[in-house]
């Protein structure tokens, strides 16, 4: 018994409207609405309602038996609900037929996991948060932004509580080995890893219509023959790829479509292969081999490596810039709640607007879109066409003059909010320590938090947010285990 | 008196200082009794031409069953040099017979009798272009009355030598820039001769700096008695209002505003900019234009990770320049080779402080800005950095500036013209 795991990336980022100079400082709205919401409607007509009708189909046609993954991104979700929610409803019929598993990934298709641990987890969490709260699936598996790995974030993701993660087959990686088999992270052996069979992916992926390609036509059958090449011992091939493909990369005139449709039976009629899910193969595998990626890898390009994003000098000052934010960023969500539950306690209106550090710290992580450092990329050769089919912009340095112009008034917003610079509990600290009742500003503290939790019994949504506070406070106490007071303050 | 004029480009459709300078001379010269014929390839419809009777070349009926034109036709064997430029666009052999084929085609075809029209843009085949231009010139000379013909940059000086040879009336050339000043050492060799040929026919040269006269008188070899110097004016435009509008960050702003090309000098303000920035944190810089080199600039402003306070407005038009004159609170013009440079004369009429390169002609006529060498960085990122510290050396430079920049009219330059077309009369 073989498995065949599909998995299927969908994301579409907040693209950038034209942004002028003369902007700065007096216009705070970044994204270009009209053209995200005409790119919403268009994919998701050509590519995301009749696939997942079509897969849909499939489903009940073949009992439990064809399955398949998705990731999709927290901004794509976002824009879903925003401008296309049949799409929502339609995910998660498919979700309803336990055939499907939804992987959890990052809330902006983020870079974060290279440069910003912390912001890493929150974006996890919030796009673990939304996929539920939209579709009613708790997910279990990771799979980083475009299929980005290395050792160092494989062990933080298993610290995270993942068990099994995706990421790609890389050549330079894998040198001899065979992707089709289970692999395990090289520091954390207990992080299982799926590697993309690009061969065969892309053959779907980029392939499928290229009419120089001596494959082509790419019929069901002929694909299943080439699976039953693979060597008997081999016990799963990884076909990860864009869900755009279907419809969108590739047009339905392409018989994509009909491909798919036709693909599970011949399967089952010509081959022992079987469908399953990233987890369902967690259970059934275990790793044959650990896998060193000392530098990390991704899917994207000939180089499997972070080029299309960073590396030029253009994205490296964009994404340098960016990140150099990230100090003063991590407490705005922080703040942002304590202002509004004591405004929410006292009654009266807080001096410091909560709902423009959410807004804050909304547009933060939408700005760290890996998308916006695409557009920057400057390689042109081999994969030139793929980028130009992604950009929105005519050369790479309008990207990066857009980009600057906003991050520019995002810093300015930024600015404005001097307490930023230091940590809430921080403060307190310093205030009890140059006041001498430090008993009384205790028992305040302890109080506070008391009332938030009498609060929070209320409504859902703010015990969500207090377990985030718990659990942020947990990870806290055994990091800071040396500093007693704020082990009192959190408990 | 009846002047013909061929410029090239007209307001608000400009693309550089050639088109406000245009504009500003017919202005004024209108304003003294002097009737121009101004002739420009394509007027796009919105023109102000309250004051200028504005011709459209593109509109012109070419009849070659005229006379006239077989007459253009011959005199045109005088400017074979001029025919045998237009291979510009690709091998020299097959335009020479694209050509001969039109030429043939101009005698032989009587259907071929239609309006021309220009692209209007400096497009690939210019020289081309250039040349249709001057055929249609003849035309409008034949059939118009003047006195004196005035010619703007080398690009209509064919025109002005075809409509010289028409009417035979004199020629004035005005040399707004020369190739040298566009291309450094590696002058394009069919636009000098262009230029040069437009020289020596002309009867008058007028350069627009001393910088440029001696350009004209050195390096193209015309006789010294016919060239004069006539400076630009500043008040093309009406002085925008004088509030300031409120800047919506704390910091300075240090400002390059025109086409972002290497005569330009872009990449000094870079450099300088870098030296700023590590010694003042409280300023931003903008560079306002586009241009071929911007690439460039924008690799290594990321280079040098100055990005988030080194911003790229684009090409700015109308009020968007006043606004960020408006914004600013100082002016670079680091110009590599700038005949004349208008730019900061307009900065200085909103009261900025200037920083203008020692190769540029206004430093002839401008006390009050600070001049130092284009590639002399330091010099200045030590302006820079003086103007936006010392409040009481930018309160000078912006309250005398702009009193200086007042007294430069159109009205003098137009007087001075006049001047010249009179001792052609």
């Amino acid at each position: 018994m073989r498995s065949i795991c599909f998995y299927f990336q969908v994301h579409q980022p907040f693209r950038l409207r034209t942004y002028r100079f003369f902007e700065i400082g007096n216009n705070h709205h970044y994204f270009d609405d009209y053209q995200n919401r005409y790119i919403l409607r268009r994919v998701a007509d050509k590519c995301y309602l009749p696939m997942n009708r079509l897969l849909l189909d499939l489903i009940k046609e073949f009992g439990q038996q064809f399955k398949v993954s998705f990731s999709i991104s927290g901004v794509a979700l976002e824009q879903f609900q925003k401008y296309t929610p049949e799409v929502i409803s339609s995910f998660k019929a498919l979700a309803e037929t336990g055939c499907v598993e939804f992987i959890a990934e990052t809330y902006s298709h983020s870079l974060s996991a290279l440069r910003d641990e912390q912001e890493f987890i929150n974006q996890v969490k919030r796009q673990q948060k939304l996929l539920n709260d939209l579709i009613g699936y708790q997910s279990t598996t990771f799979r980083n932004t475009e299929l980005i790995y290395s050792n160092d974030i494989g062990d933080m993701v298993y610290r995270m509580g993942f068990d099994v993660m995706l990421t790609e087959g890389a050549k330079h990686v894998l040198g001899w080995k065979s992707p089709n088999y289970m692999y395990c992270n090289a520091q954390n052996p207990r992080l299982k890893l799926l590697l993309k069979n690009f061969r065969l992916s892309d053959d779907i992926a980029f392939r499928f219509s290229q009419q120089s390609w001596e494959g082509w036509p790419l019929t069901a059958e002929k694909f299943v023959d080439w699976l039953n090449q693979i060597d008997a011992r081999e016990e799963v091939v990884n076909l990860f790829m864009d869900y755009e493909t279907f419809g969108e990369h590739q047009w339905p005139e392409t018989g994509i479509f009909d491909f798919m449709r036709a693909l599970p039976q011949a399967v089952f009629a010509n081959s022992n292969f079987s469908f399953n899910t990233p987890s369902e193969l967690g259970y059934l595998l275990q790793p044959v081999a650990p896998v060193h990626v000392p530098f990390p890898i991704s899917w994207a390009d000939e180089e499997r490596d972070l080029t299309a994003w960073l590396g030029n000098d253009l994205q490296d000052d964009a994404f340098d810039t960016l990140y150099s934010l990230s100090e003063k960023m991590k407490f705005v969500m922080e703040y942002a709640r304590q202002i509004e539950s004591e405004a929410t306690e006292s009654g009266f209106m807080p001096k410091i607007s909560f709902e423009e550090l959410y807004k804050l710290h909304d547009d933060w992580q939408k700005l760290q879109t890996s998308d916006h450092f695409y557009y920057m990329c400057t390689k042109w050769f081999a994969d030139g066409d793929v980028h130009k089919y992604f950009n929105p912009y005519g050369t790479p340095y309008d990207a990066y003059i857009n980009y600057m112009n906003v991050l520019s008034d995002f810093m300015l917003r930024l600015s404005k909010h001097s307490f930023l610079n230091s940590p809430p509990d921080l403060q307190q600290k310093e205030k009890s320590k140059t006041a001498d009742d430090v008993k009384m500003i205790k028992i305040s503290v302890n109080d506070k938090t008391k009332v938030k939790r009498s609060n929070t019994m209320q409504s859902a949504k703010k015990k969500d947010e207090t377990k985030k506070n718990n659990t942020k406070s947990k990870s806290k106490t055994t990091s800071k285990s040396s500093s007693k007071k704020t082990n009192k303050e959190s408990k | 008196m009846r002047v013909l004029m061929f410029g090239w480009e007209f307001p608000p459709h400009i693309t550089g200082g050639l088109g406000t300078a245009c504009f500003g001379l017919t202005r004024s010269l209108a304003r003294m009794n002097t009737d121009v014929l101004f002739v420009v390839p394509r007027a796009y419809g919105d023109e102000d031409t309250s004051m200028v009777n504005l011709l459209n070349a593109s509109d012109i009926e070419v009849d070659l069953e005229k006379s006239e034109y077989s007459e253009f036709w011959k005199r045109i064997q005088y400017m074979t040099v001029a025919s045998d430029i237009i291979p510009y666009v690709g091998p020299v052999e097959y335009s020479r017979t694209h050509i001969k084929k039109l030429k043939e085609e101009f005698h032989n075809n009587s259907i071929f009798s239609h309006r021309y029209t220009f692209s209007g843009t400096y497009g690939k085949d210019l020289m081309f272009e250039v040349s249709r231009y001057a055929l249609i010139a003849s035309g409008i000379a034949a059939s118009n009355q003047f006195d004196v013909i005035h010619a703007h940059d080398w690009l209509t000086y064919p025109a002005g030598i075809a409509a010289k040879k028409v009417s035979g009336k004199p020629l004035v050339v005005h040399v707004h820039a020369t190739e040298f000043d566009r291309s450094g050492e590696n002058v394009n060799q069919r636009v000098y001769d262009l230029e040069r040929e437009g020289m020596l026919n002309a009867d008058r040269v007028i350069t627009v700096s001393n910088l440029t006269r001696n350009i004209v008188i050195e390096r193209y070899g015309i006789n010294p008695d016919k060239v004069f110097t006539v400076y630009n004016g500043a008040d093309a435009f009406q002085a925008p209002a004088i509030e300031k509008i409120e800047k919506p960050f704390p910091e300075k702003v240090v400002t390059f505003l025109g086409r972002i090309t290497f005569q330009k000098g872009p990449d000094y303000f870079v450099e300088a900019a870098r030296k700023v920035f590590s010694k003042d944190e409280n300023v931003r810089f903008v560079m306002a234009g586009s241009g071929d080199m911007l690439p460039r600039i924008v690799r290594m402003v990321s280079k040098y990770r100055m990005g988030h306070k080194f911003h790229f407005t684009g090409f700015l038009k109308g009020n968007d320049v006043d606004r960020m004159f408006s914004y600013s609170d100082v002016y670079v013009m680091p110009s590599v080779s700038e005949p004349f440079g208008i730019s900061p004369l307009e900065a200085m009429r909103s009261s900025v402080p200037v920083v203008i390169s020692r190769q540029s002609g206004v430093s002839e006529v401008l006390l009050h800005a600070l001049k130092i060498d284009f590639w002399d960085v330091d010099a200045m990122a030590d302006s820079i950095y003086g103007l936006l510290n010392y409040p009481a050396l930018s309160r000078m430079f912006s309250r005398y500036g702009r009193n200086e920049v007042d007294d430069l009219k159109w009205d003098n330059a137009a007087a001075s013209v006049i001047n010249v077309y009179k001792h052609l009369v």
